[in-house]
Parts: C-alpha cells; structure tokens; sequence
C-alpha cells in the first residue's frame, strides 16, 4: 500500500494503465481466436482455377502446334509401333529419354538397400511376379513387345509406346495380352469384346498425359481397377472436390504431372525410395523456393507447392499446426481415408484357395456389395471402401524381400519393411494401406516363389489350375532352385497413401489422434497429448488430489463434529 | 485467512499488540487491482485446468482443438497477468506481504490442526503491514515463484516445442517437458483444492469471500493505526 497521500494519485494513474495495458493484452490475443478458422484453409498454392479442356500440368500445356495438321500424322496406321515411328521423325531424343526411365526399364537400383528392384525382379502381395507372365503383365509396359522379362525390353525406337502415354484415350487402349500392343481389328478378351484402337484418330490427339493416361496403367495395378494402391483409381478420373482437391475440375484440375513434373520422360515418384520428409529448406533454414525443392527432391512432395509450413496466417492455430509438419506426414492428416471414389480397393488376397472348380470349370463369386470375393484365378479377396489408414513412422526407405531372402514364416513376412522410427530425424508418421496376402513360398528353402499363372501352355495355373506345376514352371523360367514344395504363407505389403487428397475441412481432426484408442494409437516413441499418459506422474498426481480431498473432507467433519462445543 | 475477530482475548498470548486498545473497523485489506489479480487469476488457472486436462486426456468435455486454443491463450494471458503483478507486487511494496518466514509457521499449521477444533483463537495477529499469516506467505510464495513459472516455462517449451526441437527428432526431452508440465499441473490443482477449502475457514463459510470481492474485512486496529487510516487513507476504512 502506498505509505502517503501524495501516491495516491499516482496509484489511481496507475491502476488505470494496468487496467488499459490488460485490456490491450487481451484483445491482441484474441486475434487468433478470431483468425483460427482461416488457418484451415487457404494453401499456398492456389487452386482456385477455372476448369480447362485440358488439365494442369508441370510445364504449360505446349499447344503450339496442332498434331491433326501434320502431314506425317495422316497415314492409315496398321500398327502402334508404326505411329511410332512418325513421331520420332520430329520428336528425335524422345525414345533415347524413354529408354532410360522406370517406365520403359522396369528397373529400379536402390542405392541406400543396394538391392535391384522394379516390375522386373520384385515379387510382391499382388500377382506375385511379372516373369513368365508376361504378354499379360507387359500390356502396361511403355512400350511395344516385351515378351521375356529375363532380357531386356525390345531395343528398337519405334518398340517405345508414344500414344499410351499422350493419345487421347478414347482412341487408344493396349489389348490386356499382346505385351503392350492395341488392337485394330475386332477382338475378345476374356468373352468381350475389346477396344479396337483408332491410331488415326490417336496419333493426331496427343498432347501432354492427361490423368487418364496415366491411370490406363497407373489405376489397374494388381489386375484390376482400385486393386493396388487403394489412392489411386479410375474415381480420378472425374473427382469431386471432395475425393480429390488438386484433380477436380473445379479444384486444382491438375495433370499427375503437375506434381509427378520431370523433364526429357522421366518423372519423379518412385515407391522403392521415398522422401519421407523432403529438406524443404536451405542450410540456414530458409524456405526453398518451388523450383528449387522439386530440382532436389527426386520424389514429387506436397511440401515443393505447400512449403514445410502449410497452415497460413500468424495464428496460434496455425502455429501449433505447422509445429506438426516435422513428425507428421502432410497426408496422414489431409487423406482421411483411401478408396473414397467409388471404387473399391483390394485389402485381401488369399492365393491358396485359388484353383477351385465347379463341374470342371472355374468360377467367381460377389460379395453383398458386388465386389469380387473369390475367382479362380485367383482366390479369395476382400475388397473395402473409405478404409481408414494404418499409420506407421517411415523414412522414405523401403527393405523388399527378394527371391533370394529366406522369410521367417513364425509371424506375416512383410515384404516391404517400412525404415524409419520416433527418433530417426528423416522419418514421420505416414499413412498406408497395408495388404494382407497369402502366396506360396519355397516350403524348404523358404524363399518366395514365382507364379506362372498366364500363358497357353498347360502349365499356366490360369489354364490348369495346378499349382504344383505353375509353381515349378515359375521356378524353372526364372532358372531357380526349387525343392519342388511349395507352402503359402501371410505376407503384408505397405503402401504409402499419398493421393485423393481431402478438403481441408474434411482433415483428419486432432482428436482423432489425440485421444485414446484413436488413429495414431499404434505409433511408437512420441509422447502424444491426449493419447498417452505418464503412467508414475499421473499415479501421483492423481494420488495427491485425492489426498488433499481426502484432507480436506477429514477436516471438515472435525469442524463439524467440534462445532457446538465451540459455540459455548 | 486468519480468524480475527476473537483475537481480543488471546489464550495463547502471541499476539502482543493484544495489550493495547484496539478498534474493530472495517478495513479495506484487498484493493482493486489486487482483487481483479485474484479473480481473473482465478478464472483463468479453473480454465487452464479444464481445457488443459482435457488436453491431457483426463476429461473430453470440448474437442481437442478447442481445448488447445482455450488453453494456449489463457496460458499467454496469465503469463502477462503474472509478469505483470509482479512488477506491481514490486514496485507498489505489496511484496513485502509475500516473503515467507518461518515464525510462527507452526503455530498457524497447529492451529488449523487442533486449536480451530477448541474455538482458540487465531494465534496470528495480522497487521497492516503483514496481512497474511506465515502458512499463507509460505503457500503463496511457493506458488507464485515454484510451481507458477514451473507451468510457465515449461508450458510455453511444450507450445513451442518445434521452434527449439527442430528436427533433431529428440523426443525423450519432450517427454521430459511434458512431465515438468504435468508436475506443475497436479501441485496447482492440490493447491486451488486446498486454498478453497481454507478461505470456508473464516469467521462465517463466505467472510473471506466477501472480503476479496468487497475489500473491505473487518479488522482490529490500535488507536494509532485508526488515526493513521482515518487521516492518510480515509478511503481505506469505514
């Protein structure tokens, strides 16, 4: 208190500033509370574009010249290969720049595993391998007549496919068993009959690839459409919003290649070695430009567009989201769940029940909602949609087992192990879809083995059904040992969800990870508010609540009971 | 939260000014800003519990997000309020009233224990200068310079926690913030328990209350203190 009368003036003064500076205070922070709502929207790159004939790519859409006026292009095509050919007579480098992608090598040398992966070589939880399989396999090859995955793809220029990738796809589709050739006369595939291409038409439609040049291939993965990836399906095709803000028409309406942007035929995004985390910033931990991030990152990021602090406006909010972006993949948030599009995705693939026949003849059957649960062919599967990921730490690493690793089959033989942990500093918490398979191995040597499943001879288990002989056909193609046992056992697969990337307001919300039991219940090493607790602190935290209660309610009952004896 | 108004005869004999002639006068102890300090840092700790347990995991009353909202700017504004009381605290020399000592501390601990169960009287007799007694200084003290900054600090580590992590992806110190945090919370919550408990412990269940919502608190006075009041701070006595 102030000791004399003159203060008190002072103190009055005073007492009006605090009260004047508490009030200034309070208002500025508030200021989030009212900015908080906008740290949802609003990314960096803008999207608000009116929807074009064609879709956005990396580059502008080169429609300097008109392919329909091209003297060249005005042939009667009889063949793919033979348009080829007329457009490397202008386009000189483009089968040389072919030649030396994923695309046409099928090929993928893993510097950081050392171990050679691609379609060639992998053996993975879907149709197993493409070797001895090939016409079938090979339909999605980039090019034209690989018919034998144990020497390399046909070295011929005119053998690289230019329409797959650039012709309309109304006109053009690759025949499912010709090792990459369309047709052009009347055909059946499987008792339909099957599009015959119009390589006129085709030749003189192209352009930069459209998303449904990509997905011809990209969509079937596994066999089928939504098989694989579970993110990416024929929905993308024409998606809402809501499936995809960066492909819809009224969204982003972007080309894959608007991420996936390389140059001279060769595109960033590999799934065997990943970023998990791109460096999005310099040395001195500045934001990289757009450019700059896609010229060092060889995998397409949603940081090169976004930066590595999405959530604009200086808002709390938007801080403690951003504070996130180190541990938290952009699409464990932003995919809330894959296979939204309609379409379903394979979850399921059990290989050992394939091969049953009714009166001699192979069969397929329908789950409740019409998708496929069993052939065959093939065996039994689940198919789901709106699948909630499981999520795990990964750091961009994936260790393949190869025909050459022994598995232990005590527990399912993860034949992609995902690298990355809490305190690996290049890893995060990614989303996947995690395939549950059962495919035969080598019951002696316990290495996976090849299937053959596709061909006319009789050993083809599609033909036969005998797995004995496909097996050991496999085997024999591939000049490996074999015992001539065979066992199936369950193999899971990761596969990183990246792609039908959600409204922000259709996030992932933060309690759905912080809390108990929610999505991120499964990860380990990361202490995660609202999910985890302190097991010893909360015991006595706790313990110490309940005793000053404890306390204070003995206490109370002495004042009580000691009452009326005070009161004389 | 001393019971004054039996203090005129004391049977414990501590209280020397008891000798002198005294006046019960009506005193305002708890002037504005003092007692919009209180309120406010009321509101704001019962807030920070709730949003910040709910944060916890504890309670889910209110979504997640909002809980951190709430929590993060009730934690920026009673960072502001403390800093800012302190410095009042300072320089207006109400510190004084907040330096903990150890006399008497024991009696006034006995006395909640035993001599409040008898009808003794308060055995702390407290003055202008001293309005709190030994086990309030003690408690206060504690809170306003171990387990306050405790919250604070490790609180705006655990906000900010990506700014000086980085990416080092080091969470065991996290871990450790969380925990400092958690510590701090817990020995709050004990303590705004045991603080309501004793503001019932005055002369009726509400006087204390009264007393910081009003100001005003009656109060024995020796004659020279009355004359001091009734000339200096005639607004500070009725």
């Amino acid at each position: 208190m102030t000791d004399h009368a003159a203060f008190r003036g002072l103190g009055q003064a005073f007492r009006l500033a605090s009260a004047a500076v508490l009030l200034t205070a309070l208002t500025s922070i508030s200021g989030p509370v009212i900015g908080w709502s906008k740290a949802y929207a609003s990314p960096t790159a803008t999207a608000d574009k009116p929807s074009t004939e064609k879709q956005i790519t990396g580059k502008k859409p080169g429609e300097t010249a008109d392919h329909s006026k091209f003297e060249i292009l005005q042939q009667d095509f009889k063949s793919g290969p033979e348009v080829t050919k007329a457009c490397l007579s202008c386009h000189t480098e483009a089968a040389t720049q072919v030649h030396d992608s994923i695309h046409w090598k099928w090929e993928y040398d893993n510097e950081k595993t050392g171990q050679k992966l691609g379609k060639r070589y992998v053996i993975n939880a879907f149709c197993g391998n493409v070797a001895s399989n090939e016409a079938r396999c090979t339909s999605c090859h980039a090019g034209y007549g690989w018919t034998d995955m144990r020497k390399d793809p046909p070295a011929a220029p005119e053998a690289v496919d230019c329409l797959v990738c650039h012709a309309d796809t109304q006109y053009y589709k690759k025949f499912p068993a010709k090792a990459g050739l369309p047709i052009t006369e009347p055909m059946d595939f499987n008792g339909k009959p099957f599009k015959v291409s119009n390589l006129i038409e085709a030749a003189q439609s192209v352009s930069l690839p459209q998303r449904d040049n990509c997905g011809a291939c990209h969509y079937y993965g596994g066999g089928g459409d939504g098989v694989k990836h579970g993110d990416i399906d024929s929905s993308l095709n024409k998606p809402s919003k809501d499936l995809d803000v960066h492909m819809a028409a009224d969204g982003g309406n972007m080309a894959c290649s608007a991420c996936h942007s390389g140059s001279g035929h060769v595109w960033p995004g590999s799934r065997y070695d990943m970023e998990a985390k791109p460096q999005a910033r310099d040395d001195e931990g500045k934001k990289l430009p757009s450019f700059a991030m896609r010229r060092m990152n060889e995998t397409a990021s949603c940081e090169s567009c976004h930066t590595d602090a999405p959530h604009q406006g200086k808002t709390l909010e938007a801080i403690k989201l951003n504070n996130h972006t180190d541990t938290v993949a952009c699409q464990t948030c932003h995919i809330p769940e894959f296979a939204r599009g309609g379409v379903a995705t394979k979850m399921l693939w059990d290989w050992s029940t394939a091969g049953k026949l009714k009166d001699g003849k192979p069969f397929a059957l329908k789950d409740d909602k019409g998708h496929p649960s069993y052939d065959s062919k093939k065996g039994d599967f689940i198919y789901e949609e709106n699948v909630k990921p499981t999520y795990s730490w990964f750091n961009g690493q994936f260790t393949y087992v190869t025909d050459n690793d022994p598995v232990d089959t005590s527990k399912p033989v993860i034949l992609n192990a995902l690298g990355g942990s809490a305190n690996d500093e290049t890893a995060r918490i990614w989303p996947f879809k995690l395939m549950h398979t059962k495919q035969p191995i080598d019951a002696e040597s316990k290495k996976l083995v090849y299937m053959h499943l596709f061909g006319k001879d009789s050993d083809a288990f599609w033909k036969s059904f005998d797995w004995p002989n496909a097996i050991k056909a496999g085997q024999e193609y591939m000049g490996k040992d074999y015992s001539g046992k065979f066992e199936f056992i369950e193999t899971r697969m990761w596969w990183p969800i990246t792609h039908m990337v959600a409204p922000s307001d259709k996030a992932v919300q933060c309690e759905e990870c912080h809390s108990k039991g929610g999505r991120l219940e499964g990860i380990e090493g990361v202490y995660i508010p609202g999910r985890d607790d302190m097991p010893l602190i909360n015991w006595l935290g706790y313990g110490l609540i309940i005793l000053t209660i404890l306390g204070v309610a003995i206490h109370t009952i002495f004042r009580i009971a000691t009452r009326k004896q005070r009161q004389h | 939260m001393t019971d004054m108004t039996s203090a005129s005869s004391p049977a414990t004999g501590k209280a020397e000014s008891s000798k002198a002639k005294t006046f019960h006068r009506k005193v305002k102890n708890y002037s504005r800003y003092e007692r919009f300090w209180h309120w406010s840092q009321a509101i704001l700790i019962f807030t920070l519990a709730f949003s910040g347990f709910t944060v916890h995991g504890t309670i889910r009353f209110i979504p997640f997000a909002t809980a951190v909202m709430i929590h993060d700017i009730a934690a920026f504004v009673l960072i502001f309020l403390w800093l800012f009381t302190a410095f009042w605290t300072f320089t207006t020399g109400q510190w004084r009233h907040f330096v903990p000592t150890n006399a008497g501390l024991w009696d006034v601990i006995m006395h909640y224990l035993v001599g409040m169960m008898r009808g003794q009287p308060h055995p702390y007799k407290r003055t202008l200068s001293r309005k709190q007694n030994p086990l309030q200084s003690f408690a206060y003290f504690s809170i306003m310079t171990v387990v306050g900054p405790l919250l604070w600090l490790s609180g705006l580590a655990y906000m900010f926690y990506s700014f000086w992590e980085g990416n080092s992806g080091n969470n065991d110190i996290f871990s450790l913030v969380v925990l400092l945090h958690l510590i701090g919370a817990f020995l709050m919550v004990a303590f705004v328990i045991g603080h309501i408990y004793m503001v019932t412990t005055g002369k009726t269940l509400i006087h204390y209350t009264k007393a910081m919502i009003t100001g005003f608190e009656d109060m024995e006075l020796t004659e020279a203190e009355v004359t001091y009041l009734e000339t200096h701070e005639p607004d500070r006595i009725k």
